[in-house]
């Protein structure tokens, strides 16, 4: 039986743990070690830290925040925003990093991902892919924040990345993202039907139906959620109790 | 009670920023280093690895490491391995075209197979958390005495690799798990030596007990 693991999502713009709507329109929350611990704290399965202002203003401001996790914060942390190079990857790896998550240096030349890879190994690298629905069952990969458009479409660009040697993928729905109405299930399955690797389903949890739906009929392998955790509206723990009410493969914690 | 002293093998594997931080947390005074002498006269020893068997033995092999670990294992004070450098202890590992390990258990370390008996894909990396329990053919008091007492059976860890161990010797088996129904081997041990496959420092407060328990040892 497969686990589906629950992941709290944090965006950074440096120094603040922010979030908007469909990655735009971004609110500050507030500390994000504060929330990491928080989430911690609740039994979190892992944290996914992603800078998103790193990649349009070309630089790294999340490896002080991570560095100042692993004090306390003892689960995997996927890092992400920004990384263009395999030196990027290893600072953040250094600086406590279990895995780091790639979107626009990967679209702008895929080698990278292999190159990050044979160096860290696959396990070390999420492809993290920003889906727009384009048609009813098409969808195209965006950068910054669902800003630019990539003319790839995510299921040839999810395959093609998992050949050069991804080991995850972080599955974005921009329509969803930030709305609380429910995960874009038909793209999460449109993946998780052709790839070899692990998924995490992003963007849109509002309650438990939710990811009941994206996990049964997803198959999705994670679920990272945001907006849910950060405005207190429910507690990872309650969270995992329901699903597991449900019988859902995840976690338990005692 | 006097402070316990860890020694964590920096060799250029792995996220041993992360390991430092799971033993400090527990108390421990933590030396990392890539230091021969350092290493073979550890309180305790931590051999952490990421990556592909065969690059953390070159890696060992190029720091001249190996040697000073085979004399610590000597010593009877504490190991711990994690992940690949739990691996490493085997006989060899399949990774890459094969790799001679530092051969102190008998076996391999070979892939989990990406196809079950029924056909269904698996999912490679094995990446999550899975539970653990004695291996079927041991008795209740396997974990007796090591780093596992205590530990109820079933509780789930942090795994993320693609090989496995498989010791030739059911009696070095410490725990073993099932991912998608496939057994994969969650740790190894004999008298003062333990090797885990998942990630007791990326494994919440279950895995801070058992470091705490390491350290007791």
């Amino acid at each position: 039986m497969r686990t589906v693991r629950l992941i709290a999502r944090l965006d950074i713009k440096a120094p603040n743990l922010i979030k908007g709507i469909h990655l735009e329109g971004l609110r500050v929350i507030g500390d994000p070690n504060v929330y990491a611990r928080r989430y911690y704290e609740q039994g979190a399965d892992e944290l996914i830290y992603m800078d998103i202002v790193a990649s349009l203003y070309e630089r790294n401001s999340l490896t002080d925040i991570v560095e100042k996790a692993t004090r306390n914060v003892f689960i995997p942390l996927t890092v992400g925003g920004g990384v263009r190079s395999v030196e990027d990857a290893r600072k953040l790896l250094a600086s406590g990093a279990d895995k780091v998550g790639l979107n626009t240096a990967a679209v702008r030349r895929p080698a990278l991902i292999s190159e990050i890879a044979q160096r860290f190994g696959s396990q070390a690298v999420v492809l993290s892919i920003e889906a727009k629905r384009s048609g009813p069952v098409h969808w195209e990969a965006y950068t910054d924040n669902g800003r630019e458009h990539t003319g790839l479409d995510v299921v040839t660009w999810a395959k093609r990345a998992t050949e050069l040697g991804a080991g995850e993928i972080l599955l974005t729905s921009v329509d969803q993202e930030g709305t609380r109405k429910g995960f874009d299930v038909a793209l999460v399955r449109a993946v998780t039907d052709v790839v070899s690797i692990p998924v995490i389903a992003s963007g849109g949890m509002g309650k438990i139906d939710h990811l009941m739906e994206v996990i049964r009929d997803g198959h999705a392998d994670a679920v990272a959620m945001a907006d849910v955790l950060h405005y207190n509206r429910t507690t990872l723990d309650a969270i995992r109790r329901e699903v597991l009410a449900f019988d859902a493969p995840v976690r338990r914690v005692a | 009670m006097t402070q316990k002293s860890v020694v964590v093998v920096d060799y250029g594997m792995g996220n041993v920023l992360s390991v430092c931080r799971a033993f400090q947390n527990q108390g421990a005074n933590v030396a990392l280093t890539g230091q021969a002498g350092e290493i073979a006269g550890a309180e305790r020893l931590i051999l952490p690895g990421v990556g592909a068997f065969g690059d953390c033995m070159k890696a060992l092999e190029q720091r001249g490491l190996v040697e000073p670990i085979l004399e610590f294992l000597r010593s009877e004070r504490p190991f711990l391995g994690i992940c690949v450098g739990m691996q490493i202890l085997m006989d060899a590992g399949d990774e890459f075209g094969g790799y001679p390990g530092l051969g102190l258990f008998p076996g391999r370390v070979v892939q989990i197979a990406s196809q079950s008996a029924d056909g269904a894909t698996r999912k490679i990396p094995h990446i999550g958390w899975t539970p653990i329990a004695p291996p079927e053919s041991a008795t209740d008091h396997r974990w007796a005495g090591t780093m596992f007492e205590g530990t109820p059976r079933q509780t789930p860890f942090y795994f993320v690799h693609s090989f496995t161990a498989a010791p030739l010797n059911a009696t070095d088996v410490l725990a073993s798990a099932y991912y998608a129904g496939a057994h994969v081997t969650a740790a190894i041990g004999r008298d003062n030596i333990t090797g885990v496959q998942f990630h007791p420092e990326k494994s919440g407060p279950a895995g801070l007990a058992l470091i705490e328990r390491f350290l007791s040892l």
